[in-house]
């Protein structure tokens, strides 16, 4: 599965759950959102090894 | 996970609702939420008319866009702070929207009118970027307000802007600002426009689910200077709070607007919206002069005040639109 976060990309070879992907890459559930195949999808989603996602902060400061 | 409402697969997970929602039914709750902060706290009357205050960002983005959805129809103002590499792409992703919107957009330029950029301008005064950006924007937004006559000022200052500032106000015991947060400020006539922030009680994270949802495109790269913004610290301890104990941003805020009600019957209205007016453009200030005709008297700038209109449409802005 190929992942897009914060400009670099990442590969996981195994499906798992959006949770997961986001305890790998040490991310807070409440501050970024996935999207799979240009789809929100929410943290109980099983990503497929085929997958295209991407990792979106939705935090901004300022 | 499944919506709700529907029952098919969800797109996203509210917890602080205790609910999941699929991608038209959390489009339709989150422009219910905005449409029903408008109307609890009469954000907007009949014989008003908006502009939003846009920024390329999801917030301001997705405001504007739902403003029009809901029958507001709102016009666009984009102050152009000259930061190179980003100033630049926020302003296409605006007019990316003002063309769908098929709604005017006034930039105020400010390199060509200050004769400098946010960062040469902080740095010359000594002063944080992110303050002296909010003494141009604040300057300019309530000016396009007066000079063409909107009578709203919109902002998209979501739940996690407002509390994150609330905890920063507490944590240091800012107790000049504490009070002045509020959903709605009131202006002055003809020299302080009226401003609200309907998204007030919606999450960062609803307003970005909102915008990819919707197809918003927006600017996903954070503003270069406010990496070390103490904001986007507050914020991230607010959200760890939030996922050990869901609804804890949202009733810091509702607590906020309950005890703020309380404290402004007390002390009596808008007491931090008062002062006079400045000698040399007329517009609001505590002192003789205001911060932007001191800036460019300091720096000998002689060019006018002005704002560029970018319009996609030919749609006259102060109408309604019947949808």
């Amino acid at each position: 599965m190929k992942v897009e976060w914060d400009g670099k990309q990442y590969e996981f070879a195994k499906p798992m759950v959006v949770h997961r992907l986001l305890e790998e890459l040490s991310l807070s559930k409440e501050a970024h959102l996935v999207v799979a195949n240009n789809k929100l999808v929410t943290e109980d989603h099983k990503l497929e090894a085929t997958d295209d996602v991407r990792v979106i902060r939705v935090i901004s400061g300022g | 996970m499944k919506c709700r409402v529907c029952g098919k697969p969800a797109s996203i997970s509210l917890k602080s609702y205790n609910t999941a929602l699929c991608a038209k039914d959390f489009t339709s709750f989150f422009e219910k939420r905005v449409l029903s902060t408008i109307n609890k706290y009469s954000l907007i009357d009949d014989n008003d008319a908006p502009i939003v205050a846009v920024s390329g960002g999801k917030d301001s983005l997705a405001l504007w866009h739902i403003i029009n959805k809901l029958g507001f129809p709102a016009d666009g103002v984009y102050v152009d702070l000259g930061i190179e590499g980003y100033s630049d792409i926020s302003l296409s992703k605006i007019k990316i929207m003002a063309d769908m919107l098929k709604r005017k957009v006034f930039i105020f330029p400010m390199r060509n009118v200050i004769e400098k950029g946010i960062d040469d301008l902080s740095r010359t005064l000594r002063r944080a970027p992110c303050s002296t950006c909010g003494m141009i924007k604040r300057y300019a937004m309530n000016r396009i307000c007066i000079e063409k006559n909107y009578s709203v000022l919109m902002t998209g200052h979501n739940l996690d802007d407002e509390a994150s500032a609330l905890f920063g106000n507490i944590l240091y015991w800012k107790d000049e600002y504490l009070w002045k947060k509020g959903v709605l400020l009131e202006g002055r006539a003809g020299r302080l426009s009226k401003k609200v922030k309907p998204l007030f009680l919606c999450s960062e994270r609803e307003a970005a689910a909102y915008a990819i949802i919707n197809g918003i495109d927006y600017v996903y790269e954070e503003c270069p200077f406010s990496v070390d913004a103490k904001s986007l610290l507050y914020k991230s301890i607010l959200n760890r709070l939030e996922e050990l104990s869901p609804a804890t941003k949202i009733g810091f805020i509702k607590g906020y607007l309950r005890a703020a009600k309380k404290h402004k019957s007390a002390e009596g209205e808008n007491e931090d919206r008062e002062g006079g007016d400045c000698k040399v453009c007329g517009y609001p200030t505590y002192g003789e002069k205001c911060s932007i005709c001191r800036i460019m008297e300091k720096f000998e700038v002689k060019n006018k005040f002005y704002f560029e209109e970018y319009d996609p449409c030919c749609l006259d802005s102060h109408k309604k639109i019947v949808t």
